[in-house]
């Protein structure tokens, strides 16, 4: 009895020590979800800010130097502090139920890749505060990111490299938990798609991050320690930065889509009420895409001059990943065709996916095409060719997420009336903001300029384009607001509120902290589709009931994850006194004390005896 | 399932049997890395031309790391299929990287 947890009436200071030292993997993916969220709204509130700007000609909204901030941190922001741990959040959520795992391999691995990414989000942000943040557009090309003044570069560069490690342990665990997490009977051809795409997006990140370590190391030892890496007078070169960075930021845009896509598998396939048309195909071109996705990155670079041969490679290699991707998209209309459809919202959001996201994907071969792209570059043609990809993709994907799994993660059901008003109020507002784009765009209105001027056609269309961002700002008040009133109103659900086919949904809403009684035998894909089509209202256990090992929760992931924080402070500061070395020391030792900590401490976890488990049931 | 104390003599025989093999081709790779190792260090003593020495060096070297896995760290057994599809697909994005870097940028 002693190792069972009281889970209610609990003080506040309690609560909030369990969740800075919880290794449990729902309440990490609580955790990804909010902090996920609110740097999401500190990217749209910059967004907002960018687009009140370019209301009208030559306004003085922020001042250049501001505005150049504004669009570097709202892309770092979207792309690093939200889109990706807000797919961690439900990786976490999801991903260990969906195998039938009672959490995921490493839980202290887990928690750690957390509160790295939180203090490197938080570290990146920090230069607001102390005149400036990063200035030199989200991609960091050199020789502007090594000239910059200030801090702001240097925020950047230490916030990505903690945040990236943290990305990084958060990849190799899910890569682990899925290779060896499995329950009995879930081979690999039965996973979920969600799954498998959330394995496929792990295995970029195992390959895709380091490039990013590597440029971001390079770029501190240039701007703090004069190196001459991408320096041409020092024998160095600009454009291995560029290489480096989109090594990395080209799997990135995968590693983003991948989970955006498995997520509208799910959804699509549940509230039609039909297995997955061609499962083995969308596991195929996910695979597929996730292979391709490692040979096309210098199709960002067709402008630098790598001469025609390398364009026409790469060009051919990216048309290419237009082939497994319309696989998908003919899969997912295929599931619909003949099914019993449901319209709820993580439907509509869906359905809104698929035409938003074939758009995204035909202005994507258009940019592919070498020669065509040297008018689309530095364009608002490519601004709105990738909002199209990333939020027409990922975003939707996420609000889906949001309203599907938020039953299974709190057991209650979003607004489905609010939930439909902020759907229209984003599509319509998102269409608006970007379609125009592409037109700006070949008008020759350039990127990351801060004014354009009077009476050059491009008047009306930025202040349409401006309008269209409010609305999805609105949008997204009304989520916020259907999330708190959810929260206190919200009547509780059952285990399984949408007849869906996958296991997540077969143990209660929310899960309790050890997840399965007894690991399930899995009899095929969509296991409890298969066990509902033949009565049975649970998964058949593979196990008798026996004691569970649980990890203990420890504090010394956020402990590690502050040191490295303070010491990055240490490294900006260095480069005017070395009186700031100490931070370094101070940071580091707090760091690789909390480590030879953990090395040398045993800790073996508990058990959850047999009888308390029994009582529990009887209860 | 059968008792681990009792299993047949016939199935212990074809164990033994398959750890002499092992063993045998342990002792053969070992010998020949050494010898690997004898050529490449003699080569670079003997001073001839860099184009010449480089590459076969860097070709010894892929075959040694290809001994260590495959004889000593036992990835042709099964259940290390996963671990050596991760390790190709390393290799693999390692591999068009630094090809690209080369080509692209210093050639």
């Amino acid at each position: 009895m002693s190792t069972m947890v009281a889970t209610n009436k609990r003080s506040f200071g309690s609560t909030l020590w369990d969740y800075l030292t919880t290794v449990d993997h729902k309440k990490i993916a609580i955790m990804y979800l909010i902090a996920g969220g609110f740097f999401f709204i500190v990217g749209g509130l910059e967004a907002l800010a960018i687009r009140w700007q370019l209301v009208k000609p030559m306004n003085d909204f922020v001042s250049a130097g501001l505005y150049n901030e504004l669009i570097t941190m709202h892309g770092t922001t979207m792309i690093f502090l939200a889109a990706m741990p807000l797919i961690f959040a439900f990786m976490n959520a999801v991903v260990p139920l969906q195998i039938g795992a009672r959490d995921v391999a490493f839980p202290f691995l887990n928690s750690l890749g957390f509160w790295l990414f939180l203090f490197g989000g938080i570290l990146l942000n920090v230069g607001w505060i102390t005149g400036g943040a990063a200035d030199a557009g989200w991609t960091a090309y050199a020789p502007l990111s090594i000239i910059s003044p200030g801090e702001g570069v240097d925020y950047y560069v230490l916030g990505l490299q903690i945040s990236g490690a943290g990305t990084l342990i958060g990849g190799i665990n899910f890569l682990v938990t899925i290779v060896n997490m499995r329950a009995p009977g879930m081979t690999y051809m039965r996973m979920p798609l969600f799954t498998w795409t959330a394995f496929v997006a792990s295995a970029l990140i195992l390959f895709a991050f380091p490039a990013l370590t590597v440029g971001l190391f390079l770029m501190m030892f240039d701007r703090l320690f004069g190196s001459g890496f991408f320096d041409p007078n020092m024998g160095g070169n600009a454009v291995i930065w560029q290489h480096l960075f989109w090594i990395f930021g080209h799997p990135e845009v995968y590693i983003l889509a991948l989970p955006a896509f498995g997520i509208f598998s799910e959804i699509i396939s549940t509230f039609s009420k039909k297995r997955l048309f061609g499962y083995s195909a969308m596991v195929f071109a996910t695979v597929l895409i996730g292979f391709l996705g490692f040979m096309v990155w210098a199709h960002h670079m067709f402008t630098v001059g790598m001469g025609p041969a390398a364009n026409s490679i790469f060009a051919v290699a990216t048309m290419a990943i237009a082939i497994p991707t319309g696989i998908k998209i003919f899969n997912w209309l295929f599931t619909l065709w003949g099914g019993n459809i449901t319209i709820n919202t993580a439907m509509l959001y869906s359905l809104g996916f698929i035409p938003t996201f074939t758009m995204g994907g035909m202005t994507g071969v258009m940019v592919a095409a070498a020669s065509a792209d040297y008018q689309y570059h530095d364009s608002y043609f490519v601004v709105a060719h990738f909002h199209y990809v990333i939020v027409g993709g990922v975003v939707f994907a996420l609000f889906a997420a949001t309203h599907y799994w938020w039953p299974k993660m709190f057991g209650k059901i979003l607004n489905e009336t609010l939930g439909k008003i902020t759907f229209w109020l984003f599509f319509i507002g998102f269409h608006m903001t970007f379609f125009i784009q592409h037109f700006l765009g070949l008008m020759g209105m350039p990127r990351r300029y801060w004014v354009y001027l009077e009476d050059q056609n491009l008047d009306l269309g930025n202040a349409i384009s401006t309008v269209g961002a409010f609305l999805m700002g609105l949008g997204t008040i009304v989520l916020l607001y259907n999330v708190v009133i959810t929260s206190v109103k919200g009547e509780k659900v059952g285990p399984d509120p949408w007849d869906a086919r996958t296991l997540e949904w077969a143990i209660p809403s929310p899960p309790p902290f050890y997840n399965f009684k007894q690991l399930p035998l899995i009899r095929g894909l969509d296991p409890l589709w298969i066990e509902k089509t033949e009565g049975r209202s649970g998964m058949t256990p593979a196990e008798p009931i026996g004691d569970i090992h649980m990890p203990n929760n420890s504090i010394l992931p956020f402990v590690m994850s502050l040191g490295f924080f303070i010491a990055g402070f240490g490294f900006i500061y260095q480069k005017y006194d070395a009186i700031w070395l100490s931070l370094i020391f101070i940071g580091m030792g707090i760091a690789l004390g909390a480590m030879l900590t953990r090395s040398i401490k045993d800790d073996l976890g508990y058990h959850i005896h047999k009888e308390d488990l029994e009582k529990e049931a009887k209860e | 399932m059968a008792d681990k104390n009792s299993v047949h003599p016939a199935q212990l025989d074809y164990e033994k049997q398959k750890r002499k093999e092992e063993m045998k081709q342990q002792v053969i790779t070992f010998a020949l890395m050494i010898i690997f190792t004898i050529i490449a260090f003699s080569m670079v003593a003997s001073g001839l031309d860099k184009l010449f020495v480089i590459p076969i060096i860097v070709v010894l070297a892929a075959v040694q790391v290809g001994f260590q896995l495959y004889y000593f760290m036992h990835m042709s057994h099964k259940g290390h299929e996963m671990p050596a599809f991760m390790f190709y697909g390393g290799v693999f994005a390692a591999f068009l990287c630094i090809i690209a870097l080369g080509v692209l940028v210093w050639w």
